[in-house]
């Protein structure tokens, strides 16, 4: 991947003077990539890292595994697009494997997912069948230890 | 009451303890200190790296290894001086010591005599001299200067070359200043040694930390590695620090001597590392450049900020340290230090710390994260703007 995406990725927050002199890049030349990558849709949007758990106390998060029945022509993106459209939604992948779809789901908490699973999505025209996972707790999202790291050295080593 | 000053050897007892001491005790005494002040690496150790450690432990490989190291390891080193510099030691011509220090240490002592004067390239790691006057030899310092980035030049070589020039310290990729020696620096090193017997220790610990080019070393100019001692470790290139695992390359004869210290004092390096350390050096290339990378963008961003809030730096290549003059403050290297983290809560490191050369120079590490680097460095221009 391009470095400044990648630095982007891990910061996006960093200003174009500091993405610059990280990436050994001229501002302008900067500026003008970054306009290219949302012009073209590379960059979908810059969103902050957020620990739920100390957010939100009672926010509540399930993976869902939905088996489908694909439809002719539309294959599986009529239903995937039907499903990423509800409130709530906040992922939708299609997967190899034992199940089709991979739905992340938050809300308020369980009642609403479990409504949400019984009279929205096991409803659909196409779905066969549906698995709720829970989740329980967080440690790493996108690359970031959710627990605080200690900083175990000296404060001062030569 | 026993007087035990008078039963110290006099070396020891005349060793000073290191600069830094000192200051680490008072950035210690007080609370929320940010520090730019360790030279060790911020990352996890790989994953892998460990795992192969449980696995040795798991498995039983709780012995003495051979003195020298296992010869597994011995020859992923070779293989890997092979590669990197393109120079040959047969896996003999290895030793696997407790860290460079010990490398350094076990090189120093099997080379120099009372009255051997050492050439001893400042300002630069701590260990060095103490050592060179443990051995009765005679450390004198080759001061590099900031107009020529930190590298040692022809001139100040020659000039400090006596009848009685033992050994050359080399130390580069630098701590503390970052400088590198490029092939054409190292060349002009050679010319100067070509015809005399004086040897070299080249402390390449930093080597994976290069910035912008390939690590040069002196032992692929001619036929320098016939008078070199090699010393680099896992600490800096893998973030194996706490694993205290280092070598030593050298021509034979060296190895024999240097083997016999280090089978009386440390009998065998620690086995749990050096399992480890064979799982770093033949699954880690991808780790280490990660890990580079990202030094890289820091060190940019660094010395960029650094020179804007006006502590004027010139571009380290190497290691992952910043050097800025702070003269124009006015303040000494410890006043400025003293001052900044009893003002500002920030630990940096005094140049002098690393010799005298280093006066009027701080020490900045960039092995923390940029967010951590990016806070300490608003303090350090707050504090620059009240002086």
């Amino acid at each position: 991947m391009d470095q400044l995406l990648t630095l982007l990725k891990e910061n996006a927050r960093l200003s174009v003077s500091e993405l610059a002199a990280m990436a050994a890049m001229s501002e302008e030349d900067v500026k003008s990539k970054i306009a290219a990558y949302e012009k073209d849709g590379t960059i979908r949007g810059y969103q902050a890292l957020i620990n739920e758990e100390l957010a939100d106390k009672n926010a509540v998060t399930a993976f869902i595994e939905v088996k489908v029945t694909p439809k002719a022509e539309r294959g599986f993106d009529e239903l995937a697009n039907t499903i990423m459209g509800f409130d709530g939604v906040e992922s939708v992948y299609l997967m190899s494997g034992s199940f089709d779809l991979a739905v992340t789901l938050s809300g308020t908490d369980y009642k609403e997912i479990a409504l949400f699973v019984a009279r929205r999505l096991s409803t659909l025209d196409g779905v066969v069948s549906t698995s709720t996972h829970f989740l329980l707790k967080k440690y790493k999202d996108r690359g970031v230890y959710m627990d605080t790291e200690i900083d175990e050295r000296g404060l001062i080593a030569p | 009451m026993m007087d035990y000053d008078k039963l110290i050897s006099k070396k020891c007892f005349e060793m000073k303890p290191s600069g830094i001491r000192r200051f680490f005790d008072m950035a210690n005494a007080r609370e929320g200190v940010i520090s730019l002040g360790v030279g060790e690496p911020d990352f996890q150790t790989p994953w892998n790296v460990r795992q192969a450690a449980i696995s040795s432990l798991e498995r039983g490989k709780t012995k003495y290894t051979a003195n020298s190291g296992m010869a597994e390891l011995k020859t992923a080193i070779a293989d890997k001086i092979q590669k990197d510099l393109g120079v040959t030691y047969d896996p003999s011509q290895v030793i696997v010591t407790v860290g460079g220090s010990e490398g350094i240490d076990i090189a120093i002592r099997s080379i120099v005599d009372p009255g051997d004067e050492v050439l001893v390239v400042e300002p630069c790691f701590v260990c060095y001299s103490p050592i060179v006057s443990l051995s009765g030899g005679v450390p004198v310092p080759l001061e590099t200067k900031a107009e020529n980035d930190f590298k040692l030049t022809a001139d100040l070589l020659r000039e400090k070359i006596t009848d009685r020039t033992k050994m050359l310290i080399l130390p580069f990729p630098n701590n503390p200043t970052g400088a590198v020696m490029d092939r054409k620096d190292l060349e002009e090193i050679a010319a100067v040694l070509e015809g005399t017997d004086i040897l070299v220790l080249s402390d390449e610990i930093y080597s994976a930390l290069t910035y912008g080019g390939e690590h040069t070393s002196i032992i692929q100019i001619g036929d320098m590695a016939e008078r070199t001692i090699l010393v680099n470790g896992f600490s800096k290139a893998y973030s194996m620090t706490g694993w205290r695992l280092g070598y030593v390359a050298a021509p034979a004869p060296l190895i024999k001597q240097m083997l016999k210290i280090h089978q009386y004092a440390i009998m065998c390096s620690p086995t749990v590392s050096q399992y480890a350390a064979v799982e770093a050096i033949t699954a880690c290339d991808k780790d280490v450049e990660k890990m580079r990378t990202e030094y890289d963008q820091r060190r940019r961003w660094l010395v960029k900020a650094l020179n804007g809030i006006g502590l004027d730096c010139f571009e380290p290549r190497g290691a992952f340290y910043v050097f800025p003059s702070i003269k124009r403050t006015g303040l000494s290297s410890e006043e400025f230090c003293e001052r900044l983290l009893n003002e500002y809560d920030v630990a940096v490191v005094p140049g002098n710390a690393f010799g005298d050369s280093g006066e009027g120079f701080i020490r900045i590490s960039y092995a923390y994260s940029l967010k951590h680097i990016m806070t300490a460095v608003e303090r350090i221009n707050d504090f620059i703007t009240h002086i």
